[in-house]
């Protein structure tokens, strides 16, 4: 029965990833590389160098230290299980006091966390310390959609909501991932975020950038990113908002330059879209810009 | 813990309870409904607690059988759970029930069991004490607890707002739980989170006052058995933690109801203000779930290693250090809510504190069972299970108290597979070691040691498989609460649920366990643990009398 329920899940991830595979050729997208994989068990793959630092901090540093501390409890465990059981050892000891060893287990735990904390810290205060951006994005967050305005663009807020089932189906997008009007931002350059919330508390969380702040009503948070590529990354609400929680994903499209300006320029009042309308129509064919600018 | 000698030298003094059947046990109705007995009241929280225990886990069933597969297959119009029509077969129906689940198995399942049940049944035993200090409070503890218990099951079946019953989580965060909520399931969650934290105050003060007078002579405070001190210590963060939870929701309440706007941004309040309030109290209350388990654990280790306790100084002031410290990290819970940063390094450090005298008792408990002459007997592997699960979901709390990598897990399954590790896989198994440790002196039958141990394996392997992938799912990004999940998290999400399976099974088990003891009555003896089981409970016979210490026990040595 478990061994069938096994299968049966395996099969799933396999058919799920070759779906997965046709879509991602299909939808013609530059590259999605900020989502989920079916059956990993690591962190997503990093896209700024934030989150790079963030996974080398976790897969080199903190991961291998848990490991040992865990590995060593249950090898003790298991050597008291075999030499020290009733068979092996009928006689019990009766001492209960060993000053040194206590000093131990003391003091090097309280070296492993001074180790840790220097490395911790150094990470948060690295991705406190925000570059001069280049540009701002005002995040809204809303039962059940984000608000995404652009302040430096003149760009006013534009709502961006969850592709319902069978839309996602139809342009082979991943449900509960894709929206309809993404967040736009030009490679390479530090986009600050500022996050607040209409109704109840929301969270803003682009896993690929390591961020997630929330978005409380009453206060604009702030972070950033810089993403070091170019693709459509994906993240979801983090924080209980509701009965459709898990229905207001976050779709952040990181596109060239100049397909960004073009899609400022779309976004544009009507004069001056008109001057640029013959560029924008060249760069039509990037999907991820075409989609935004409907 | 009480010296061996003086136990034998005692047990002739507290050997002679004929007496005591002089006046007799009360009828069915005043022993049981207006009891002021604290070892009958300890039975009662026990029961009360194994019938939470069965609602909540029967909860997330239905949590991972909606997780099983992508897409809304439970709560969702025509499914079975709609033709039952007893919980809303909707998104909002999915967070009321992951948010009854937290409140049941937190304040109805280990607060009762751990503290109410084990709490009133052996700290008076341990200390050598007749009673509680106060019989009659410790009844009204138990009966309002019952009180709040009816008033969470009537939110589930009333109106939210958004639907039928409240669905914002424990942590009842506004505006979902101020204005995202608007009808009176909210209401009966606040007042039965007030009736729990009134029941848990009392309870606080009577064992308080227990432990510090009415302790036998010589029964200093550094020969207590680590189980007492371990309450002592538990209660102490209880008198202090639950009248700030008090607080908030007394806010909520008129934030709701009379117009005040503690936690409405619009009207000058801060939504953030109420959680710096709950996680004051919501730390210490995790740690209020567990330290219990530290002190059965404890006694159980040390029992069947046949040796005294490690370090057992070092052991009661770890206790007291965590205590401490339960208070002074709480806004860890909200490193993505905007804080400063340098009060994030303040409480990343502060956090990281606490794997110190953690790591001092999985250690002891290791040098307890070092060079001892261990035996299987299923408290034991209850006990050994509880220190390696314990000390897995201690290290994902190091990497989760890192706020810089908290940005990446903070609100995901990986939170989620923490704490289950910690409490359903550390505080449940610290519960059942204590149960069947406990078994025959409460019960006065002795359980099936075969069962017993089916009980554990298949607890075992069930809770490892419904959690350890769920680390994965929470690396990979899976947020946390939701209905639905991209396929992406397939695969995790069902091996996850299939686990749940096993784990169901050894709920079935042991139920299995308490029925075939209760038919074959094999009668229990005084001390079935040997040379061992050193504390004062194991010199009464089993089950003790219904008063005992007439005389009280008189304490001259310790043997740590």
């Amino acid at each position: 029965m478990k061994s069938v329920s096994f299968a049966i899940g395996r099969l799933t991830a396999a058919l799920s990833a070759v779906g997965l595979g046709v879509a991602l050729a299909s939808a013609a997208f530059a590259d999605v590389v900020g989502q989920p994989t079916d059956g990993a068990i690591d962190l997503q793959p990093a896209a700024s160098q934030i989150r790079r630092d963030v996974a080398i901090f976790h897969n080199h540093i903190l991961l291998p230290i848990i490991v040992a501390i865990t590995l060593l409890v249950a090898g003790l465990l298991v050597i008291c299980i075999v030499r020290f059981n009733s068979r092996a050892n009928p006689v019990p000891a009766r001492w209960s006091h060993n000053t040194p060893i206590e000093i131990a287990w003391t003091v090097i735990p309280v070296l492993i966390l001074m180790f840790i904390a220097i490395f911790s810290f150094k990470l948060l205060f690295e991705e406190h310390d925000m570059p001069r951006p280049y540009m701002t994005v005002k995040v809204t967050g809303r039962q059940w959609n984000w608000d995404y305005e652009y302040p430096d663009q003149k760009i006013g807020a534009y709502t961006s909501s969850v592709l319902s089932r069978d839309d996602a189906k139809a342009r082979g997008l991943p449900y509960l991932l894709a929206v309809d009007a993404p967040m736009m931002a030009p490679v390479g350059k530090v986009v600050r975020v500022q996050v607040t919330g209409e109704d109840v508390i929301h969270s803003f969380s682009v896993p690929a950038f390591g961020i997630k702040i929330d978005a409380v009503p009453g206060r604009l948070n702030e972070t950033w990113f810089k993403s070091d590529r170019t693709g459509v990354f994906y993240g979801q609400c983090s924080q209980l908002c509701g009965l459709n929680h898990s229905m207001m994903p976050i779709q952040v499209d990181v596109v060239s330059q100049p397909q960004f300006d073009a899609w400022v320029a779309s976004k544009a009042p009507p004069a001056a879209s008109l001057a640029l309308a013959a560029p924008a129509a060249a760069l039509a064919a990037a999907p991820a810009a075409a989609a935004a600018a409907r | 813990m009480a010296n061996v000698a003086d136990v034998h030298e005692r047990s002739a003094i507290a050997e002679p309870h004929a007496g005591y059947g002089a006046h007799g046990t009360p009828g069915f109705f005043t022993r049981w409904f207006l009891s002021t007995n604290h070892k009958d009241i300890g039975t009662l929280y026990i029961i009360f607690a194994i019938q939470a225990g069965i609602v909540g886990a029967l909860l997330s069933g239905l949590i991972r059988w909606e997780l099983a597969y992508p897409g809304v297959q439970l709560f969702v119009h025509g499914s079975w759970l709609d033709k039952l029509g007893l919980i809303e077969a909707s998104n909002h129906g999915y967070t009321v029930v992951v948010t009854a689940h937290a409140l049941t198995m937190i304040f109805f399942m280990i607060m009762p069991a751990m503290i109410g049940g084990f709490g009133n049944w052996f700290v008076p035993l341990m200390i050598g004490a007749p009673d509680m200090a106060f019989p009659r409070m410790n009844n009204i503890s138990f009966w309002m607890l019952v009180a709040s218990w009816a008033m969470l099951l009537t939110s589930m079946f009333v109106d939210g707002g958004p639907g039928k019953g409240f669905g914002g989580g424990w942590t009842m965060y506004p505006p979902l739980s101020t204005s995202g909520h608007t009808g009176p399931a909210m209401d009966c969650v606040i007042l039965s989170v007030h009736l729990a934290g009134a029941s848990s105050i009392l309870g606080a003060i009577n064992f308080i006052t227990t432990i510090f007078n009415m302790r036998a002579p010589g029964m200093t405070l550094h020969r207590m058995p680590l189980f007492v001190w371990s309450i002592l210590v538990t209660v102490f963060m209880l008198l202090l933690a639950l009248p700030v939870l008090a607080g908030a929701m007394t806010m909520l309440f008129t934030d709701r109801n009379f117009g005040t706007h503690f936690f409405d941004a619009a009207g000058g309040g801060d939504p953030l203000m109420y959680q710096h309030l709950f996680w004051f109290f919501g730390h210490p209350e995790v740690y209020i779930l567990i330290i219990p388990g530290f002190g059965m654990i404890s006694h159980i280790v040390s029992t069947f290693s046949k040796k005294p306790v490690f370090g057992y100084l070092a052991m009661a002031y770890a206790m007291v250090a965590i205590g401490f410290l339960g208070f002074i990290v709480w806004a860890h819970h909200m490193f993505t809510v905007g804080m400063s940063v340098n009060l994030q390094a303040y409480f990343i450090a502060a956090t990281m504190v606490i794997a110190v005298p953690t790591g001092v008792k999985v250690f002891s408990w290791i040098a307890t069972m070092w060079g001892g002459s261990l035996e299987f007997k299923t408290p034991m592997l209850w006990a050994i299970g509880f220190i390696f699960l314990f000390t897995v979901g201690g290290v994902t709390g190091v990497v989760l108290a890192n706020a810089g990598i908290d940005y990446s897990l903070h609100d995901t399954y990986y939170v989620v597979a923490h704490f289950h590790y910690v409490l359903s896989l550390g505080a449940v198994f610290a519960i059942f070691g204590g149960f069947y440790y406990w078994f025959e002196k409460m019960w006065g039958v002795r359980y099936n040691e075969f069962l017993g141990t089916v009980h554990f394996w298949l607890t075992f392997v069930g809770v490892n498989v419904v959690f350890f992938p769920q680390h994965f799912l929470g690396l990979q990004g899976m947020p946390r609460r939701t209905v639905d999940y991209p396929v992406a998290f397939s695969y995790w999400n069902n091996v996850s649920s299939i686990g749940y399976a096993i784990t169901f099974v050894g709920l079935l088990v042991f139920l299995i366990v308490l029925v075939e003891a209760a038919v074959r009555r094999r009668p229990a003896r005084a001390n079935p643990w040997g040379v061992g089981a050193t504390t004062l409970e194991w010199t009464l016979p089993s089950p003790p009398p219904f008063h005992q210490f007439n005389e009280l026990p008189v304490i001259r040595a310790d043997s740590h």
